[in-house]
């Protein structure tokens, strides 16, 4: 479980995160919607704690991420990250990409880690590229190695931060497609995403960040369809 | 000059002394570049660094290297440390002077290169749960040592060629043992017509050598 609790955040002068609380269950998938600067990355880069917190806390199975105390690195193995740029490791093949973590974070041996990074790979579509580089790729296929990548370290909660924005629109239905694949593993996910029609039809919970607070959060009928708050339907409206 | 009889036979019996020469000339370079590498990195840490006194003696250090001739170094270091009681021998003179602009330009090198790996490589790599040392290892230097690696290349050749400065010295290296070798036989287009030639052979051997090194350990994208 991944418990949020009155987190804010700033750079500088500016607040982006002014008290977030947010509970996500195993085995639950939750959607991040808003415009552009309302805090949605940065609520999930600071959940792997890749960014620092002002205040509250984050819990991830009981630790708490930002204390002092805690080994983020082994912390960061049960938390998946995919970002908007795929971020590939160009010097590697596609099998290593996925298969170097294993190797050097978790100690696996070579072929455990290569057995491990096949099936992920397989699992995303990308069986037949394992010996390729990934910048003869296209971003789709990056993308899907991004999640693979992510995946070969068996975490139990994965966090996609807008992962089909930087996408051709032709190439974002087989990311989608992946990440739909996860959900039907039951796979814990929080996805902040500006595909509206995909938040509403893999989420159980649906949050609408404005301004760096959850103007409203429920069911994707309740969000989605039957918006209660004003600033909720004024954003559904403009990208509907 | 219409005249001129070519007489090859006086070059090809000084031979050996050309081939000696010209393992000097290989050895300066080699070790100039190996200093080089070193002091650069740290000059590199240096133009980097937020302590002031770091940055600036780098900074000093990097512009007069690039900004001012190879030869004017060589010269302070020969004939300038003189006036300080310091009488430094023709290869060493050479050497230094060489390390000094090396250090300069491949600190610059390595700065770009560092820069140059995308922020977001060093969240991906976090993101997986690797620390500092295990994402400089297998994510920030491998890739930056692509990038880099050409550029360290040209030095070398550079290094090479701007030894031949030696023979304003007195040093021994190729350029200095074809002038004493035509000094004294008066061989002079034939000697330096050897030379120039041993010159783009070692050249061509360092660059074909480092092509191949290249093709073996550098798989996929090269940048």
């Amino acid at each position: 479980m991944i418990e949020i609790k009155g987190v804010h955040k700033s750079f500088g002068d500016l607040e982006v995160l002014k008290g977030i609380d947010l509970t996500v269950n195993r085995g639950e998938v939750v959607s991040i919607i808003g415009a552009s600067g309302s805090g949605k990355s940065t609520l999930l880069y600071c959940i792997n704690a890749i960014e620092s917190i002002n205040k509250g806390n984050i819990i991830v199975d009981g630790i708490d991420v930002h204390d002092k105390k805690t080994d983020i690195n082994a912390l960061r193995q049960n938390l998946g990250m995919v970002f908007q740029q795929w971020n590939s490791f160009p010097h590697l093949t596609v099998l290593e990409n996925a298969a170097l973590a294993p190797q050097v974070v978790k100690g696996f041996s070579k072929e455990k880690a290569e057995e491990i990074a096949t099936k992920e790979l397989k699992h995303v579509g990308l069986g037949d590229k394992l010996h390729e580089y990934p910048t003869k790729m296209s971003g789709g296929q990056q993308q899907r190695l991004a999640i693979a990548r992510a995946l070969a370290m068996e975490p139990p909660y994965m966090l996609f931060d807008e992962v089909t924005s930087a996408l051709d629109p032709e190439l974002v239905g087989e990311v989608l497609d992946t990440l739909r694949l996860l959900r039907d593993d039951g796979m814990t996910m929080i996805c902040v995403t500006h595909e509206i029609a995909f938040a509403k039809e893999v989420s159980d919970k649906v949050a609408f960040f404005h301004e760096g607070l959850i103007e409203e959060i429920g069911t994707p009928q309740e969000v989605l369809d039957n918006p209660q708050k004003e600033r909720t339907q004024q954003f559904l409206s403009k990208v509907l | 000059m219409d005249n001129y009889e070519f007489h090859w036979n006086v070059v090809f019996d000084a031979f050996p002394q050309l081939l000696t020469g010209a393992f000097t000339t290989v050895h300066v370079s080699v070790l100039s570049m190996l200093v080089g590498i070193i002091i650069a990195v740290l000059l590199a840490l240096g133009k980097m660094s937020e302590t002031k006194v770091f940055y600036h003696i780098a900074n000093i250090w990097i512009e007069i290297a690039r900004n001012t001739p190879a030869l004017f170094l060589i010269y302070m270091a020969y004939f300038g440390l003189g006036a300080y009681g310091i009488h430094l021998s023709p290869y060493v003179s050479v050497f230094s002077a060489l390390v000094f602009i090396n250090a300069g330009y491949l600190a610059e090198t390595f700065r770009g290169g560092f820069q140059s790996i995308p922020k977001t490589q060093y969240s991906a790599a976090k993101s997986l749960g690797m620390n500092n040392i295990k994402v400089y290892r297998y994510i920030i230097l491998p890739q930056m040592f692509r990038r880099i690696y050409h550029p360290m290349t040209n030095q070398f050749v550079w290094s090479i060629l701007m030894s031949s400065l030696g023979i304003l010295v007195g040093m021994n290296e190729l350029s200095g043992e074809t002038q004493r070798l035509q000094s004294t036989s008066f061989r002079t287009l034939e000697f330096f017509m050897v030379a120039a030639v041993m010159y783009y052979v070692i050249t061509k051997l360092v660059l074909l050598a480092a092509d191949l090194i290249a093709k073996k350990v550098f798989k996929g994208e090269i940048s």
